[in-house]
């Protein structure tokens, strides 16, 4: 087991070095031109250009400039705006020169929003999704199972960010029916943050769950024939404890494999949610970043999203392990 | 070969009896006046006390071509401490009739009629939860493929436990103990290490040597045992058959063997019934049917088997499909490929189902066949070439 993890580790981090190298190739070699964005086109004399190049590193070559950004990572480093020094701390992702911040100081902010909503999403296809999908299952072609099947199908033709806006219009301002969003952090008033995020979760997570019910009801189906079952039933235990310990720790496996996928779907879901109720998450940072051409910022969001969607599988491949003994072999 | 299972098997029902457990138990299950007067009308070929009766039992199911027989009229009955082998073809009923005995059948789907007792308790009409209790208790099953019938994510010694503790309400130590003595008593070596593994880490043999103990660790009064060698290496079958002998002259259950494979039969069945296209065709003890079967089918059978010393002969396989459930021939089932259906005067083969009837008058070995001079066909014809 240990092994396993120690192996699962290792790819891990090198597929976050791989990224990190992509990114950095993304906004710097590609025919980008960041200090001239930040000089912007007017009063951009030629001699304030090649002074934004310089404070920024970007008149070294490129291994250089890489290099000091790895470094920066791990070590720091300074920057310089305006004849003014900018201590940009462990782990530095750049400094955003039309914030005059570093990059890891706006992440810092906006990072737990973000993470509280897509947590609340997980929590919430994985119960509520697989719980449904695991009722349909057990009773597969009754007029509840095929119910349950075609208004997922329904709910799931429509787009997301229509539901969205649609729950937001209706549901919190229309009729106040559920709190409006707002973000409070957990350590200041947990009831505030759970409350401020609710409708989010369940918008997100809610119009997920449909999907999560149909791959459940699939998995679970197929689990529920297998001929331990049988062999479970057999042996004299109920059909709850058949179902929903035999049946559904077979049936998670490929349900789990799909949630591992499905964390980067959730990340650009959280844009969509964000922007609709109003969170200041990673996905307004980013969608920000983007209009007015902040890269370092638009950098740092991206490497620190892969950073999380590859802790996220790492994750979903050791619960993996934890369910299926056989994973641990090969 | 002679079978000292009978004189072993009355022994060891005395013996349970004795037993506080056994007597509680017994108690429990106890046959009421009114299903004793039944029971007298049930048959067995070795005239003791059956301890699963099974009369006129039909199972039937509804597909989208139609309602499909899978079992008609099917009666047996099983002493404990003795091993009844339910013979056929692939969907002949035999597998169907013996779920029906677990009420493991899809009860939605299935209508079941006829009677399945228990000693003496009747099964079909009860409810699901009644059937839980008796699930894996006084019944158990060993299944085929004990690669695909033990759960591949729960340890071998997690799904003993759980069986054991599903009927007694023990702490996970004393089912655990339990558990290492079943293994230790299924020839698993080493069962301490043996508990804690998963099913992948044992071998095809020791894995049904685990679903055996899984199945018996319960002390069950019955145990139905579908195929449990099919998937089995040849070398390891023969293991696994003497392990069930063995057990059962330990445990004094009573043994229903499905099997399509009449080696095992000859190796472990006290009675044999033959079924074909969900019916009954020949039942008797297993030395009248082995040895002196009457019915076309029982022959194709034992003429089907491949023998050593006929290596260089063609395999002589009965011709022809069964038939579909669904649209059975008219008079005998097995008439469209029997061999023998000139021999009967008239339409008699094709338009009348014959009944099963003692090949002798009376007496204990019946079997279904229009066929007047069975016993003279069988011993001048079919005997020779069985070589």
């Amino acid at each position: 087991m240990l092994y396993f993890v120690a192996r699962r580790l290792v790819s891990a981090l090198s597929v976050v070095l791989v990224t990190l190298i992509v990114t950095f190739a993304l906004f710097f070699v590609a025919p980008t031109d960041p200090a001239g964005a930040i000089c912007g086109d007017r009063n951009c004399t030629q001699e304030r250009y090649n002074d934004i190049k310089e404070n920024l590193h970007l008149d070294q070559p490129l291994v250089q400039q890489f290099a000091g950004y790895t470094a920066g990572i791990f070590a720091g480093r300074t920057f310089e705006t305006a004849g003014v020094k900018q201590k940009c701390s462990v782990p530095c992702l750049g400094f955003s020169f039309k914030n005059d911040r570093p990059v890891t100081q706006m992440l810092k902010e906006r990072l737990p929003v973000t993470v509280s909503l897509v947590a609340g999403y997980a929590v919430i296809v994985l119960t509520i999704g697989v719980f449904v999908g695991s009722m349909a299952a057990k009773r597969r072609g009754t007029l509840g199972d095929r119910a349950l099947m075609s208004s997922t199908l329904i709910l799931s033709s429509v787009p997301y960010y229509i539901v969205a806006l649609m729950i937001s219009l209706y549901l919190t301002i229309l009729y106040q029916i559920l709190p409006r969003g707002g973000y409070t952090p957990i350590t200041q008033n947990p009831v505030a943050w759970f409350t401020g995020l609710l409708t989010p979760w369940l918008v997100l997570g809610l119009y997920s769950c449909t999907q999560y019910a149909r791959y459940s009801r699939g998995s679970m189906v197929e689990a529920l024939s297998e001929d331990y079952i049988r062999t479970a039933r057999a042996k004299g235990l109920s059909d709850r404890v058949v179902t929903y310990k035999h049946g559904l720790r077979s049936g998670m496996i490929p349900v789990i494999t799909i949630f591992g996928l499905d964390i980067a779907g959730s990340l650009s879901g959280a844009i969509f949610t964000e922007r609709i109720f109003d969170l200041q998450g990673l996905g307004n940072l980013v969608l920000d970043s983007l209009s007015n051409y902040d890269l370092p910022v638009i950098m740092g969001t991206v490497l620190v999203s892969s950073v999380i969607l590859v802790a996220m599988n790492f994750l979903v491949d050791i619960a993996y392990s934890l369910i299926d003994p056989r994973v641990r072999l090969s | 070969m002679t079978n000292p299972a009978n004189d072993d098997a009355k022994e060891v029902q005395d013996s349970m009896v004795e037993t506080p457990a056994g007597d509680t138990a017994a108690a429990k299950r106890g046959p009421s006046v009114a299903t004793r007067e039944r029971r007298q009308g049930s048959i067995n070929p070795s005239g003791e006390t059956p301890y699963l009766v099974v009369e006129d039992l039909a199972v039937k199911f509804p597909t989208a071509d139609g309602m499909v027989s899978a079992v008609n009229g099917l009666s047996y009955s099983v002493p404990l401490g003795r091993t009844l082998a339910i013979v056929g073809e692939s969907g002949s009923g035999k597998s169907v009739s013996s779920m029906a005995v677990m009420g493991l059948h899809d009860r939605k789907r299935t209508r079941i009629t006829g009677s399945i007792r228990l000693g003496g308790d009747e099964i079909i009409g009860l409810s699901e939860n009644d059937l839980m209790k008796i699930r894996g208790d006084a019944v158990s099953m060993v299944f085929q493929d004990p690669q695909s019938s033990l759960h591949p994510l729960y340890t071998i010694g997690n799904q003993l436990v759980e069986g054991y503790r599903v009927h007694h309400k023990v702490s996970k130590d004393v089912a655990k103990k339990r558990a290492l003595e079943m293994l230790d008593l299924v020839g698993i070596p080493n069962p301490q290490r043996r508990f804690s593994q998963y099913p992948h880490e044992f071998s095809g043999g020791m894995r049904q040597r685990a679903m055996i103990a899984m199945s018996l660790i319960n002390d069950p009064k019955l145990v139905i045992a579908d195929e449990p060698t099919t998937a089995l290496d040849v070398t390891v079958q023969a293991q696994i058959l003497d392990l069930l002998n063995n057990l059962q002259k330990e445990f004094g259950s009573a043994i229903v063997l499905i099997t399509h494979d009449l080696g095992v039969v000859a190796e472990m069945a006290d009675d044999v019934l033959v079924m074909y296209a969900g019916r009954c065709v020949e039942y008797g003890t297993a030395e009248d049917v082995l040895a002196n079967p009457r019915m076309p089918y029982t022959w194709g059978l034992l003429e089907s088997i491949p023998t050593v010393s006929s290596a260089n002969e063609k395999l002589r396989p009965i011709k022809g499909l069964p038939p579909s459930l669904l649209n059975l021939p008219d008079g005998c089932s097995f008439n469209p490929r029997c061999p023998y259906k000139d021999r009967v005067k008239g339409e008699l083969c094709t338009t009348q189902l014959p009944d099963l009837l003692p090949v002798d008058g009376a007496g204990a070995h019946t079997s279904r066949c229009h066929l007047r001079d069975k016993a003279s066909i069988y011993e001048a014809e079919v005997a020779p070439r069985l070589g």
